[in-house]
C-alpha cells in the first residue's frame, strides 16, 4: 500500500524501477534501433540494430517476467521490429533512404495527414464523452467534406464553405442523435445507417450536380499560413512555415477541448452524464439536453475535419473520399482513451503511418505493387492498438445506454 | 431500472441496472413485436423518402423511377400476362438479381449469425473479399485437378479464410476485450490494400496474361459453378443459390435446435447470465465470429466461381455486397426467411440500379445506385429504431386486452 501511494504521488526514483517503466523503455529501444538505421544517423552496419534491439527485447522480458505483461509484450514486439526494420534499413541504398525519409517533410505530412482524424477525434470525445457510441463520424466528415466543396462552389468563398460543412455535420448529427437519445435506439446500428446515409446523399448530390465531369477545380480553398521569418529555420522551418489554417486550428482545437472537458463545468457536465446519467440527472443536469450538444458538437467537428480533407488538403472531392477515416478517427479516440491529447498522439501516428506509406513508393523499383500493401500500416496499428497493447482503454461508464427519464 | 425493458411488464428480458442491453435481447424483443408488417412498413416509408429525395433534387418521377428500377430487376417475370419477348429479358435479369441475392443471403447470414450472438460483425465485406481472393488462388491455379474436388477445395479454402479473419476479431473480442466493430472494420481495410497488393499491377498473383490489367488468374474451366437457368456464358443462375439456401437451413438449425445455437443466442441475450449457467463466453465469442465468417467467405467463394471467374482490384475495393448484408440482417430480423426475403429485395435494388440495366433516359444508374445506399441508411434507421415498434407492440397488447392497465411511459 505504502509503495504503491509512493508511486503514485512522486518520488520519482521508485517510479524508475517498475516493470511497467522497464517495458516502456523496452518500446523506446525497439524504435531507437530502427531509428539508429535510418538518416541522419544511417548506420551502415546491421550489428547496431540487432544490439539495441537485443537490449529492448531484454528490457520486454524483463518486465513481463516482473508481471506488467501487456508493456513487456509490447517492447518485445518493438525490439524485433526494430531489428527487423532496422536490417532492412542498412540493406537497401543510402539515396533510397533519404529519398524516403526526410524527417521534417515526413513531418509536415504527417500533421496534414492527423488533422481531419483529430478533428473528428476530438468530436467523437464530446459525443463519446457524453455517453454516446459515435460510429457515425465518416458520415459525419463525408458530408463535411461534399458541403464543404459545394458551399464554398456556390458561395464563392472558402470560409462559408465551411460554415456550410460544419452546418451539414450538425444536422446529419442531429438525425443521429434524435434517434439514439429520443427514440434510444442501438447506438451503433444507427451509426452505422447514418454513414450508409450519407455515403449515399452526397454520392447523390454529387453525381446530380457535377456529374461525370467531377467537382470543379476553380474552388477557393482554405489558405496556408505562410511564416516567412520561420522558412529558413533548419528543421522548423520547412514543417510549421507553410502549415494549412486548419491545422493551426486543430492545435488550438485539442487544447480547448482538454480546458473545457476536464477544467470547466461544461465537462464535468458531459463527463457525469457519460459515466451515471442517473446521478447527473438527481442533481438537475439535463442528460437529454447534454448528449444532443454532445452528439451535435462531434457532427460539427468530424465535418469541419471533412471540409479540411476536400478544401485544405486535397482541394476536391470524390464520392467516398474520407475512406474510413472516420472509423480511424474512433480508434484514435480509444486509443487515446477518450482524452483529449491521448487522442491526437494517436491521430499523430496514423498520420505519420499514411505519411509514410506516402512516401514509400520512392523506396521501391517503378512497377511493384508492394508499396500498395503499406497503405494498410494504420489499420494494422490500430488493431495493434485497440487489442491492447498499450493497455486496456475503458470507455465511459454509460456509453452506448439509452437513457429513460423518470 | 433504468433501461427500456425494465419498463415493460412484459419485455422478456428485464435488464439489470448496471448492464447495457445487448443487441440480441433488444433484437428479441423487436422480434416478439410484430410479425412481418413493421419491416414491411419500414421499407415502404425507406421507399417513400428515397422517391421523395429523387422528386425533390432531381425532379424526376419517383414512380416512373421504380418502375424502371423495378423492370430491371427482372421480379417481372412472375407477372403471367407479360409478353414473351419481355419474359426473355426478365428471365435474363432475374437470374442477375438472384446471383446477387445469393451473395447477399451469405454476407446477411454472417451478420445475422453474430448478432444473435450479441456482436456486430462489420467486417462480413473483408470476409468476403478475403474467401473470393482464397478461392480466385486456388480455382486458378493446380489447373490438372479434377473439377468436382478443385470446386470443393476452392470453396472450403475461401470459407476458411473468412472464418479466420473473422475469427481472428472474435478473438481478440474474446481474450482482450477489443471491440469487434472496429477489429473487423481494420480487416476489411487491410483485406482491401491486400487486394491491391496481390492483383495490383506487378503484383505476385496479378494475371500472367494481361500484365497492364490489375486483375488475377482466370480460374480454371472446369472450376466453374454447374449453371440451372439461362445461359451460362450470359451470366445464368448457379448452383451456389441452393448453396445460400443450403446455407439459411442450417443456419436455422443451428440456432434453433443445437446445443452451440442455444449456447450462442444465451450468450447474446445475456452474458452474464451465461456465464453463470457455465457458458463459455469467449467460446462463443469466437465460434459465432468465425461461423459468421465462413458464412461470408463462402459468399466471395460462390461468386467467383460463380460468375466472376476473376477477381479484379476494382471488384475488391469497390465491392459494398459485405455492406449491404449489414441491410439485409437488420431488415430480415436476423431469421433465416427474413435474411431471405431481404437479400431479395436488396439483390433486386441493387441490380435493377446497376449501369447495365436502368434506362439512362429514365433515370441515371449512377444517381440510382446511391440512392440504393439512401435506402440502406433509412432502412437501418427504422429498423435500428425499435421504439417505434414497440410503440406499435404496445398498442397492439392495448387492442388486445381492452383496458390493461399499463404504466404511463
Amino acid at each position: 500500500m505504502n509503495a504503491r501511494a509512493e508511486t503514485r504521488f512522486g518520488n520519482g526514483w521508485v517510479r524508475f524501477g517498475q516493470p511497467r517503466s522497464i517495458g516502456m523503455l523496452g518500446i523506446g529501444l525497439g524504435l531507437l534501433a530502427f531509428w539508429l538505421a535510418l538518416p541522419p544517423l544511417a548506420t551502415r552496419t546491421v550489428l547496431w540494430p540487432i544490439f539495441v534491439g537485443i537490449l529492448a527485447v531484454g528490457a520486454g522480458i524483463a518486465a513481463t517476467s516482473r508481471g506488467a505483461g501487456r508493456v513487456g509484450w509490447g517492447a518485445i514486439a518493438a525490439g524485433l521490429a526494430g531489428i527487423a526494420f532496422g536490417a532492412l534499413a542498412t540493406r537497401s541504398s543510402l539515396g533510397h533512404l533519404n529519398t524516403v525519409v526526410v524527417w521534417s517533410a515526413l513531418l509536415a505530412s504527417t500533421l496534414r495527414y492527423a488533422t481531419p482524424l483529430t478533428f473528428a477525434a476530438i468530436g467523437g470525445m464530446f459525443s463519446e464523452r457524453s455517453g454516446v457510441v459515435n460510429i457515425g463520424l465518416e458520415g459525419d466528415m463525408l458530408m463535411g467534406s461534399f458541403f464543404g466543396i459545394y458551399g464554398a462552389d456556390i458561395t464563392g468563398s472558402w470560409f462559408l464553405g465551411l460554415l456550410i460543412a460544419i452546418l451539414s455535420g450538425m444536422l446529419l448529427a442531429l438525425i443521429h442523435a434524435f434517434f439514439c437519445i429520443n427514440l434510444r435506439a442501438d447506438q451503433i446500428v444507427i451509426g452505422t445507417a447514418i454513414n450508409f446515409l450519407a455515403l449515399g446523399v452526397t454520392g447523390y448530390l454529387f453525381v446530380s450536380h457535377y456529374g461525370a465531369n467531377g467537382a470543379p477545380t476553380s474552388i477557393p480553398v482554405i489558405p496556408d499560413i505562410t511564416f516567412n521569418w520561420l522558412q529558413n529555420v533548419y528543421f522548423i522551418g520547412p514543417i510549421f512555415g507553410g502549415l494549412n489554417l486548419m491545422i493551426w486550428l486543430s492545435f488550438l482545437l485539442v487544447i480547448l477541448s482538454y480546458i473545457v472537458m476536464f477544467r470547466t463545468p461544461i465537462g464535468l457536465r458531459i463527463r457525469s452524464v457519460g459515466e451515471h446519467p442517473r446521478a447527473a440527472d438527481t442533481v438537475g443536469i439535463s442528460v437529454y439536453a447534454t448528449r444532443y450538444a454532445g452528439v451535435v458538437t462531434s457532427g460539427g467537428l468530424a465535418a469541419m475535419g471533412g471540409a479540411y480533407l476536400s478544401l485544405g488538403f486535397v482541394h476536391t472531392f470524390d464520392q467516398n473520399i474520407t475512406g474510413g477515416r472516420g472509423f480511424i478517427a474512433l480508434a484514435a479516440l480509444i486509443f487515446g482513451k477518450w482524452r483529449p491529447f491521448g487522442a491526437f498522439a494517436a491521430c499523430l501516428l496514423f498520420g505519420f503511418s499514411s505519411a509514410l506509406g506516402d512516401r514509400l513508393p520512392d523506396y521501391f523499383s517503378q512497377g511493384s505493387s508492394v508499396p500498395v500493401i503499406f497503405n494498410a500500416l494504420p489499420y494494422v496499428l490500430t488493431l495493434i492498438a485497440v487489442a491492447g497493447v498499450v493497455g486496456r482503454s475503458i470507455p465511459p461508464a454509460a456509453i452506448g445506454r439509452p437513457y429513460v427519464k423518470q | 431500472m433504468s433501461d427500456l425493458s425494465g419498463e415493460t411488464p412484459e419485455a422478456p428480458e428485464p435488464t439489470p441496472e448496471g448492464t447495457i442491453p445487448s443487441v440480441a435481447a433488444r433484437l428479441a424483443l423487436y422480434q416478439r413485436a410484430g410479425g412481418f408488417i413493421v419491416p414491411l412498413i419500414t421499407t415502404v416509408f425507406a421507399f417513400f423518402i428515397g422517391g421523395l429525395v429523387v422528386l425533390v433534387v432531381t425532379h424526376k418521377n419517383p414512380i416512373s423511377t421504380y418502375k424502371a428500377i423495378f423492370n430491371g430487376t427482372g421480379l417481372n417475370w412472375f407477372f403471367p400476362w407479360i409478353s414473351h419477348s419481355e419474359r426473355v429479358t426478365a428471365a435474363f435479369n432475374l437470374q442477375a438479381t438472384l446471383i446477387l441475392t445469393t451473395a447477399l443471403i451469405l454476407t446477411g447470414l454472417a451478420v445475422a449469425f453474430a448478432f444473435r450472438c450479441g456482436l456486430f460483425n462489420i467486417g462480413g465485406q473483408g470476409q468476403y473479399n478475403l474467401g473470393a481472393i482464397v478461392a480466385v488462388l486456388v480455382a486458378s491455379s493446380w489447373t490438372g485437378m479434377p473439377g468436382v474436388p478443385h470446386i470443393l477445395l476452392s470453396i472450403v479454402l475461401g470459407a476458411l479464410a473468412g472464418a479466420l479473419l473473422a475469427g481472428f476479431a472474435g478473438l481478440l473480442k474474446a481474450t482482450v476485450g477489443a471491440h469487434e466493430v472496429i477489429t473487423t472494420i481494420m480487416l476489411n481495410w487491410i483485406v482491401f490494400w491486400l487486394a491491391g497488393y496481390l492483383f495490383g499491377i506487378g503484383g505476385p498473383a496479378q494475371s500472367s496474361t494481361q500484365a497492364s490489367v490489375p486483375v488475377s488468374n482466370e480460374i480454371a474451366p472446369n472450376t466453374h459453378l454447374h449453371v440451372f437457368w439461362g445461359n451460362p456464358i450470359l451470366q445464368g443462375l448457379h448452383i451456389g443459390f441452393f448453396i445460400a439456401i443450403g446455407a439459411l437451413v442450417a443456419y436455422w438449425i443451428i440456432l434453433n435446435r443445437t446445443t452451440l445455437g442455444f449456447e450462442v443466442r444465451a450468450v447474446g441475450f445475456n452474458p452474464e447470465a451465461a456465464r453463470y449457467a457455465g457458458i463459455s463466453v469467449a467460446k462463443n465469442y469466437f465460434l459465432a465470429m468465425a461461423i459468421a465468417g465462413v458464412c461470408a467467405g463462402l459468399a466471395g467463394a460462390i461468386d467467383v466461381l460463380g460468375w466472376k471467374f476473376r477477381v479484379g482490384v476494382d471488384d475488391v475495393q469497390g465491392s459494398s455486397i459485405g455492406f449491404i448484408g449489414i441491410a439485409v440482417a437488420l431488415l430480415g430480423r436476423n431469421t433465416a426467411v427474413g435474411v431471405f426475403f431481404s437479400a431479395l429485395l436488396f439483390g433486386a435494388l441493387v441490380n435493377g440500379t446497376s449501369t447495365r440495366n436502368l434506362d439512362p433516359n429514365i433515370f441515371q444508374p449512377e444517381l440510382a445506385s446511391n440512392l440504393t445506399l439512401m435506402i440502406q441508411g433509412l432502412v437501418l434507421l427504422f429498423v435500428g429504431a425499435d421504439v417505434i415498434v414497440i410503440y406499435f407492440w404496445r398498442t397492439r397488447g392495448k387492442l388486445a386486452f381492452w383496458r390493461r392497465s399499463e404504466p404511463a411511459g
